[in-house]
């Protein structure tokens, strides 16, 4: 059944949207979500080194996301310069380098815009498995941090004073976000990838009222946001990663309404 | 003795861009014992307590901590609204306790009834409460409370303090106290430890209100506080902690 090139794109986005919703939750939390931009646009750089020396897709956007959050710790402590202009100078450098090293690379035929945006036709058995054995190993990472993660998220201080340890939680999770965006890239493309951790935890936002629920509602949101973006995508042969975004904006304005409602209801 | 003792604190300090947050500080909290920091804004009150807790990397001197049960009320705590947080999932924040610990702890504070309210929808007293709660649930050894009953009504004040008095005996763990309420302090407390940058004087309360040094930091009508404590109720607060008479 994996033969058809749709069901495959389908299972692909059923695996990430599992991965989407947990991780999206703590990067709205943590209001990491130009951190997760950052680590994403580095992500094509990954791409053009794995082509350049026959590597690992995955593998070599993985390394290079995490290269990229070491250097902005290390930028972080040794200039004055606020985080976010770090992270846009980050991102856009390393976006920039790597549309200049696709340049060179003459004598491979890259397809920019399935890089950029997903390529529903792109995602082969082998990236089948990629995403779900590496996105089974994410939660089961995030399961184990979890207590200490999001401790330190209400409360930093109160999370170290009470035994736990915030600053090994928090190095853990730019690992997962390097990693969930490695795992993802194919189908959702470099520069919609963040949107896909935030626009469904955004819906689920307004639609709950504990972390817990807010978890699950993203997951789903992210389930019909990958359906209807990528039968969309099939009907009107858009690319697949603007698809499911646009589907799940779609999704937002609608729990707009719920939060209309409550607030009608508090006056 | 010398097991009874839960924190350690020996001759330490702590600076910030050059400048000495607190310096030279020796203390010890042992078991079913209330120590209590007192002192001006700015004293290091807070910056001794988190230093007790282990929350700064570079300090001068040694802390030696002989337990990990630890309970925390910080000072301030801002609750993201982009975070959804009701008050027993707060509860749940750094330990696994079960509805009836739960239950105990809030209806101990007197906030049982908010258990299901968001955390972001609570007044400033019931938010403190709830803070207490959390920190008692889980049985600490050691407590750790930052001007505990900061925005709390005045009846409540007084409810408050004592349960944690009653706390201290019950557990039998130890308490830092930070507080300002120096009326309250004095009543309830084993150990003094007036703070101004550095150690002004510590010891009981009875000793601490008649050293000269706490008098010129506090005012001569704060060295009655004690008295007028064990004789009648005849004065009012004031805003920063002062004293007024009737």
């Amino acid at each position: 059944m994996f033969d058809d090139f749709f069901i495959r794109a389908l299972v692909a986005g059923i695996g990430i949207a599992f991965v989407a919703g947990p991780l999206g939750c703590f990067v709205v939390w943590r209001r990491l979500s130009y951190f997760g931009d950052t680590l994403a646009h580095s992500a094509l750089l990954g791409v053009t080194i794995a082509y350049s020396l026959e590597f690992n897709i995955a593998v070599s956007i993985f390394l290079i996301s995490s290269a990229i959050a070491l250097i902005l710790i290390q930028l972080q402590k040794k200039t004055n310069l606020p985080s976010d202009a770090l992270l846009g100078l980050l991102a856009h450098s390393s976006l920039a380098v790597g549309l200049v090293v696709i340049g060179f690379l003459t004598f491979i035929r890259f397809d920019i815009m399935g890089l950029l945006f997903g390529d529903i036709l792109a995602v082969n058995k082998k990236d089948l498995i990629t995403i779900w054995v590496g996105g089974a190993l994410i939660l089961l990472v995030l399961r184990l941090i979890w207590k200490p993660l999001f401790a330190s998220t209400v409360n930093y201080e109160l999370a170290q004073a009470e035994g736990l340890n915030p600053e090994r939680a928090k190095a853990v999770f730019t690992v997962l976000l390097a990693a969930i965006i490695a795992i993802s890239i194919k189908l959702v493309g470099v520069l919609l990838i963040t949107g896909m951790l935030i626009i469904p935890t955004a819906m689920a936002r307004n639609l709950s009222d504990n972390p817990k629920k807010m978890v699950i509602f993203a997951i789903i949101g992210g389930l019909l946001s990958v359906f209807i973006g990528l039968f969309s995508s099939l009907e009107f042969n858009t690319p697949s990663g603007p698809s499911i975004i646009a589907a799940a904006l779609v999704l937002f304005i609608f729990s707009l309404l719920k939060v209309k409602q409550t607030i009608q209801l508090k006056n | 003795m010398g097991n009874n003792i839960l924190v350690k604190l020996n001759n330490v300090g702590f600076q910030q861009n050059q400048k000495w947050l607190v310096q030279g500080v020796s203390l010890q909290v042992e078991k079913g014992k209330i120590v209590t920091l007192i002192g001006p804004n700015g004293s290091g009150k807070s910056t001794t307590a988190k230093i007790a807790l282990g929350l700064f990397k570079n300090i001068e001197g040694q802390v030696e901590k002989f337990t990990n049960n630890i309970g925390y009320v910080p000072q301030k705590i801002s609750i993201d609204w982009t975070l959804p947080l009701r008050v027993r999932d707060f509860m749940l924040l750094t330990d696994n306790l079960t509805e009836d610990v739960i239950d105990e702890a809030l209806s101990l504070t007197g906030v049982i009834n908010l258990k299901d309210k968001s955390l972001g929808n609570l007044s400033g007293g019931e938010f403190q409460r709830v803070l207490l709660a959390r920190a008692i649930s889980k049985k600490p050894e050691l407590l750790v409370l930052d001007e505990p009953v900061q925005g709390v009504d005045f009846t409540g004040e007084i409810a408050l303090y004592e349960l944690i008095k009653e706390i201290s005996e019950k557990l039998n763990c130890g308490i830092l106290l930070i507080s300002h309420d120096l009326h309250t302090v004095m009543s309830a407390t084993d150990h003094v430890v007036c703070l101004n940058g550095h150690v002004c004087c510590s010891g009981s309360p009875k000793e601490v209100a008649k050293n000269s040094e706490y008098k010129a930091l506090f005012g001569e009508q704060a060295s009655q506080t004690l008295s007028i404590y064990e004789h009648k109720h005849d004065h009012v607060h004031a805003n920063d902690g002062d004293i007024k008479k009737n």
